[in-house]
């Protein structure tokens, strides 16, 4: 209460009093910090985040993310609701990824259950699976981009983005909150169109990419203004738990989709990118981009195969092994996925009943935001904004 | 041209000191039209070539693809409600975009829109632009400490910084093309270019210049080209466009020094934005583009014909401008500062020294 008491009266006007130039000892002259709150209405926090940041001038002495704005009390709502009514609310956490974070519910669930889905089922979600982080690396390169004034890769990638999204549409109807992975199965069968529509897409998605690198990735002036800046070394990252394109960035190879393989990801050869410092220092804001980047070209090549393999003949019904009763026998679970923004995790607690005891969410965005005072002290106010936007969070699932 | 204009007023409305005071005031206000006429023509080349080159169409819906939206937007602005915030500074907030257009509005007076009008025949023009450009600066300091918000502050702080450092290698750039004409008569600089492209100063200048005997004038052609492409960079920072829009970076400062303004006053810097991009164009093309010169001898070189080859070069580099701005990223304060000091600067003064040895020794 006395701090802002304190910050209060600082901010109160005082009267003037002048002195004349000759009377000021130059020793009691002092400047002191400008506290400048960034957010909750600004362009650049990608959703309603506030950043109160302490500026010397324009370098970053202390940063301090405020959160919960975006507060949906999800964790107590779905211990009020069964267990299939808790995936719509999935949906709205992560709205950049609905489809993974809703793969990740259901495999918690079938986990607990021990429900085994058909193998028709685990091909689209994770084609769907990889479409969603290449429709969400789009929005994070994108709006990256943005950040560093590039105004036009941003629209190039909505444009891709919407492809996606097309696809969705035909399959569930919905474009942006699917409510599509179902416990057990999904909701509707592929459309017939899709197949065709994937083909086209990764041809158009291939060309896209190689545009973004041309006009954004290396561009002198964004390799200027991104590589050094925010430097996550790796111990760091390891020890603030971050996951995702934020920790490959910084060199460790680690992806839940290789390392703790689920669904149908061992059969599938793909590449885990991680950081180098190729144009910079191991852990900057250009390797969390281009980390980026290339896993778009990874998530191009998975789609390839699947399309190779997929059972087109297979008439299985995609809800065969939908349980006409949820209901898991009392225990627990921690179940991961790996998301466009890393490890998600859900830990369900069930005591014998049709709806979760607990439901506790540890969500990518939320922890690796946890670093951002860490990576950004001591550069340039410009640099912060670059460095939250590599950052690449979702105020729906930081808040949750 | 100010005498037809006199005598068309006075057979209109007989002789007498009013007649007088009109046509001056016709005179003075004819570069305010080809301000706002082209404002609003740029303001929708914006939209529309943004749109083009982002696989958009762009505004569509007002009048016939979209051409009259700078004038709903117009309209839109004047109604538009105009707010102080409650700590600002009356005086400053509220004369700061005033200040601003009329820095930049008063460039236009010395601009030599053909070769029978110019504002004001000024024996040192192109002195006088560079130092009224500088009245700006004066008006986006008010609008930022003026306004009460960090964000303004931060802005105006970094567009002083970054107006007054691009000066230098802006005059620089200019500085060889006065050495080479021996004037800073925006007409006689034009003049001087007459009779094709070859004699325009971006190619080294007329090669009929006293003592120059024709040959040297080519020594000065590579000379030339890196001036004209340090005066365009350090154009590009003067007028605050991308890459060097860093006073009103979104991603970072909300809009800058004019974060607070709503309405009419918002408009008005929007205007001086769009004002001093054809300025500094207009300029670029004076000094290394010929002016109102047709680019070839005896083609199409009426008299009357100088103002369009003049608003066209002008109007070409603001769509450049624009070009580069739906392009490019932003660079960051300190980088920008680097590009000026360490490369800029001495690149401008090897040019200057450059010219002046060739001026001063060959050209006699």
């Amino acid at each position: 209460m006395t701090e802002v008491l304190e910050r209060k009266m600082q901010t109160m006007p005082v009267p003037v009093k002048v002195v004349p130039a000759e009377q000021i000892d130059p020793k009691r002259i002092r400047t002191e910090e400008m506290v400048l709150n960034i957010g909750p209405q600004h362009p650049s926090t990608h959703g309603v985040l506030r950043l109160e940041a302490v500026l010397d001038g324009e370098l970053v002495i202390d940063v301090v993310p405020f959160l919960g704005y975006l507060h949906r009390c999800f964790e107590k709502h779905s211990e009020a609701m069964t267990y299939p009514q808790v995936i719509p609310y999935v949906d709205r956490m992560d709205y950049l990824a609905p489809m993974q974070g809703e793969h990740g519910y259901a495999l918690a669930v079938e986990r607990m259950m021990g429900i085994e889905v058909p193998e028709k089922v685990e091909f689209i979600r994770v084609l769907f699976g990889e479409l969603q982080r290449i429709a969400s690396h789009l929005v994070a390169v994108g709006t990256f981009g943005l950040d560093t004034g590039a105004f036009t890769p941003f629209l190039y990638c909505f444009r891709d983005r919407e492809d996606i999204l097309e696809m969705f549409e035909k399959t569930c109807g919905a474009r942006l909150l699917y409510n599509y992975i179902w416990v057990g199965g999904l909701s509707h069968d592929l459309h017939p169109d899709v197949i065709s529509m994937c083909r086209t897409f990764v041809k158009k998605s291939r060309a896209t990419h190689k545009e973004i690198n041309e006009l954004l990735t290396f561009n002198k002036i964004f390799v200027e203004r991104t590589a050094n800046i925010g430097i996550l070394k790796p111990d760091v990252a390891i020890n603030g738990g971050a996951s995702g394109p934020m920790l490959r960035g910084s060199g460790v190879k680690w992806d839940l989709r290789r390392d703790d393989p689920y669904s149908i990801y061992d059969r599938f050869e793909f590449d885990i990118p991680v950081g180098t410092g190729m144009l910079g220092t191991v852990g900057d804001c250009f390797d969390r981009h281009w980390v980026r980047m290339c896993e778009w070209e990874q998530s191009l090549n998975i789609i390839e195969q699947i399309l190779e393999k997929y059972p087109q003949s297979d008439k299985t019904d995609v809800q065969k092994a939908v349980p006409k009763r949820i209901k898991p026998g009392a225990g627990e679970i921690y179940s991961r996925v790996e998301t466009a923004r890393g490890e998600l995790g859900y830990y369900l607690v069930s005591k014998d009943g049709i709806n979760p005891w607990r439901c506790k969410v540890r969500s990518p965005a939320f922890v690796n935001l946890s670093l951002l005072p860490i990576i950004s002290r001591g550069y340039l106010m410009a640099d912060l904004i670059i460095i939250l936007g590599s950052v690449d969070i979702v105020l729906g699932e930081v808040d949750r | 041209m100010f005498q037809d204009l006199n005598d068309l007023i006075i057979s209109l409305m007989g002789k007498g000191d009013i007649a007088d005071i009109l046509s001056v005031v016709v005179y003075a206000a004819l570069p305010l039209v080809v301000i706002l006429g082209y404002a609003l023509v740029a303001i929708l080349g914006e939209m529309k070539i943004s749109a083009w080159l982002q696989d958009r169409l762009g505004p569509m819906r007002t009048g016939p693809y979209g051409i009259l939206q700078p004038i709903a937007d117009m309209l839109k602005l004047i109604q538009k409600e105009d707010t102080t915030p409650n700590l600002a500074d009356k005086k400053l907030y509220n004369a700061a975009p005033f200040i601003v257009f009329i820095g930049s509005y008063l460039a236009f007076a010395a601009l030599p829109f053909a070769s029978i009008y110019a504002g004001a025949r000024i024996n040192t023009g192109i002195f006088y632009i560079v130092a009224v450009s500088g009245i700006v600066v004066v008006g986006i300091l008010m609008a930022g400490w003026g306004s009460n918000n960090k964000y303004a502050l931060l802005g105006s702080i970094r567009s002083v910084a970054q107006i007054i450092s691009y000066e230098i290698p802006a005059g620089l750039a200019i500085l060889s093309v006065v050495m080479i004409a021996g004037t800073m008569d925006m007409q006689t600089i034009c003049k001087l270019q007459q009779g094709g492209l070859q004699n325009w100063f971006i190619f080294g200048g007329p090669k009929s210049l006293a003592g120059f005997g024709g040959n040297y004038a080519w020594l000065l052609t590579p000379v030339m080209l890196v001036s004209f492409i340090i005066y365009i960079v350090a154009s590009l920072a003067e007028t605050n466009r991308v890459p060097f829009d860093i006073p009103e970076a979104e991603s970072e400062l909300v809009a800058g020094y004019h974060t607070e303004y709503s309405a009419m006053k918002f408009a008005l810097f929007f205007l001086a934005e769009y004002a001093n991009m054809f300025a500094v164009s207009a300029i670029a093309s004076v000094l290394f583009l010929g002016g109102w010169n047709s680019p070839f001898a005896g083609f199409l070189d009426a008299p009357w014909m100088g103002a369009i080859w003049f608003v066209g070069k002008a109007f070409t580099f603001v769509m450049i401008q624009i070009w580069i701005r739906w392009t490019l990223p932003r660079l960051r304060v300190d980088q920008l500062m680097y590009i000026c000091w360490k490369v800029m600067i001495p690149f401008g003064m090897a040019t200057v020294l450059i010219v002046g040895t060739i001026v001063t020794f060959l050209a006699h």
